[in-house]
């Protein structure tokens, strides 16, 4: 380069710098990608949010037909009557500051060829990456006499919302010395501990306002989560191991597995015997999303085979699938968990974009439940990745020692609504 | 070089630039991202217990993960979370987490309690939490605006004698709480929640 045409570059390398940054918006348009996220739950809203954060050049637009977000999480604090239903709720706004798109719609399809997402106002989205987190949906024919629309009455308040309100009301309405029976799956279920936590959170309201009640737990397991610091915790608030216990607990051993359903009679047919209750919440069995089976992106299992480094489907490209739905093993199906894999998905989304190396996945789970007010349990892990899974990572992670003192039960619950705060904060603000 | 070639070069140089600026993704985000969902997002906690580390010192970061994972410190779950990270983790982490600020939501105090409590952090505290407990220098821990339960957790567990701190921190609190009684620890907490 002469000095001259050396001068010439630095005047015309300035010249571009400065108008460049005048037209920075105007390159990126043409390079820009677009990811469309189906499904505003903890998954898809947080992936929502994090793109965004970590690369403001994508263009983002988020599918939810509802308005607002009600948690599952902490929805049991509200069945206890400790909570107040309206703090469940989270409006979309906030994700709107971050420049998400939101549009209140229905997905009808997804053209994995063409890569358009086809919603029910007929219209079109292209997407170069779409993220779908559909949740989970009911096996509705496994219990005789139980169904969809039985499930109205009979609510699972397993996706809350209407559902929350209609367990809350009939538990206000019954009589003092009614029985309310709690039927929880079998493995594999979203927040394997939420029906054992429903139960002490019920057991805590029926104490205050209803003593001579009863709850009696119809379990499809041989097991369940976090099962001795429940048990112990019942112990110390409801009698549990007692004849004045207010929860028993019915293994599928012991004949817990449900047979039929008598809705008009409120009788449930256990394998041990029939029940007559004033309330009861079946938790029915579980698979992916509806979505997800129209997109083909589940397998013989009901739920979506994920690459473990990306949440890419490994069933189609371009498509990711977070949360609740997927295969994701050892991460349970809870919260915390998609929230960590949305975050992973999106810098993964965010590398591929711009050709770098995927990063090493991290992600932790922690999951507490509240026995009665200010005493929690949880149980919390790290998870790495490793030859082509997620694995848990060794000496990590675990339960509430059975022996922790009362004081640090109570920094646990302390913790709990912390954790609710900034999840939620983390998500939707 | 011809001038359209500059121009495509400086082009190229301007579009890797632009995707530089973004807060690209790297390994130590990917490690505390997973620590929102307790901490807040980039560790500024909305409360109303679990403490913020956004802005926390580095080498604090480091030692109070170590002690967690170690046992040294008194835990409900952090014992159990630490235990999942390499010292080269921990570090990233601890870099990520002293770039940040602390954002401080607001928590409830009584203005009485916090005269008295500021007369007690200026004669006791500032030395070492100095600037009102605002700063993180001499990798002491930030206070201000620091959520009121866990500052009220640590002190308990200081003066239990359940979590080691240096023997000056200790002997100063002892001071306050001989002097004061819980009554001088609630007006320090009263101060440091009413800052921002």
């Amino acid at each position: 380069m002469t000095k001259q045409s050396r001068r010439l570059f630095l005047k015309l390398s300035l010249a571009t710098a400065s108008s460049s940054l005048l037209y920075a918006p105007f390159i990126h348009a043409s390079t820009s990608k677009h990811v469309v996220i189906v499904g505003g739950g903890i998954g898809g809203s947080t992936a929502a949010k994090y793109l965004r954060l970590m690369d403001s050049n994508i263009k983002v637009t988020l599918i939810e037909p509802k308005k607002h977000y009600t948690t599952c999480f902490m929805s049991n604090e509200f069945l206890g009557g400790e909570r107040d239903f309206k703090t469940l709720e989270f409006a979309y706004s906030g994700l709107q500051k971050h420049g998400v798109s939101i549009i209140h719609d229905r997905v009808i399809s997804i053209d994995t060829i063409k890569q358009t997402v086809k919603l029910s106002s007929n219209k079109s989205l292209n997407y170069d990456r779409c993220i779908v987190s559909p949740g989970i949906d009911f096996k509705w024919d496994v219990i005789e006499g139980y169904d969809e629309t039985i499930a109205q009455s009979i609510p699972h308040a397993y996706q809350a919302g209407q559902q929350t309100l209609t367990l809350k009301k009939q538990l206000e309405s019954m009589r003092n010395g009614g029985t309310v029976v709690i039927a929880p799956p079998a493995n594999p279920f979203r927040c394997p501990p939420a029906p054992y936590e429903r139960a002490s959170q019920i057991a805590h309201y029926l104490k205050t306002h209803k003593p001579k009640s009863k709850i009696i737990i119809l379990d499809d397991k041989e097991k369940f989560s976090k099962q001795k610091l429940f048990e112990a915790g019942w112990k110390r608030h409801y009698g549990y191991g007692t004849d004045n216990s207010m929860i028993d607990w019915v293994s599928v051993s012991n004949g817990g597995h449900i047979e039929s359903l008598d809705a008009k009679n409120r009788t449930i047919s256990a394998q041990a015997q029939d029940f007559k209750a004033d309330v009861i919440n079946i938790i029915p069995p579980q698979k992916a999303g509806k979505l997800a089976f129209a997109t083909g992106l589940t397998d013989n299992s009901g739920w979506c085979p994920v690459d473990h480094k990306t949440f890419e489907s490994t069933l189609h490209k371009n498509i990711h699938v977070i949360g609740d739905s997927t295969i994701a093993s050892p991460l349970p199906k809870s919260g915390y968990a998609a929230n960590s894999e949305a975050k992973v998905c999106a810098a993964a989304i965010v590398s591929l974009f711009n050709d770098r190396d995927v990063l090493q996945p991290s992600l932790i789970n922690t999951c507490y439940s509240l026995i009665a007010p200010d005493d929690a349990i949880s149980v919390a892990m790290v998870y790495g990745y490793d030859q082509g899974k997620i694995i848990k990572i060794k000496g990590a992670g675990g339960l509430t020692p059975m022996d922790a003192a009362d004081h640090m039960r109570k920094r646990e619950a302390d913790y709990a609504h912390s954790w609710f705060n900034n999840m939620t904060h983390d998500i939707f603000s | 070089m011809s001038v359209i070639n500059n121009l495509k070069y400086i082009f190229f140089c301007l579009l890797t630039l632009n995707h530089a600026y973004a807060a690209s993704p790297n390994q130590a985000s990917m490690l505390a991202n997973t620590c929102a969902a307790c901490h807040g997002t980039n560790g500024s906690s909305q409360g109303p217990a679990t403490p913020s580390i956004a802005g926390i010192s580095h080498d604090y970061f480091i030692d109070a993960m170590t002690a967690f994972k170690e046992d040294d410190r008194p835990a409900t779950v952090m014992n159990r979370i630490a235990k999942g990270y390499t010292e080269d983790q921990i570090k990233l982490m601890a870099s990520f987490f002293s770039n940040q600020k602390m954002n401080p939501t607001s928590q409830n105090f009584n203005s009485a309690m916090v005269k008295a409590g500021k007369d007690l952090h200026d004669t006791h505290c500032e030395k070492c939490h100095a600037k009102g407990g605002t700063v993180s220098e001499d990798d002491s821990g930030i206070l201000s605006g620091q959520k009121t339960p866990y500052l009220r957790y640590t002190i308990t567990d200081i003066l239990n004698e359940d979590r080691q701190v240096s023997r000056k921190m200790f002997k100063r609190l002892r001071n306050i709480h001989q002097q004061t009684g819980q009554k001088g620890i609630e007006q320090l907490l009263h101060y440091y929640a009413s800052q921002k």
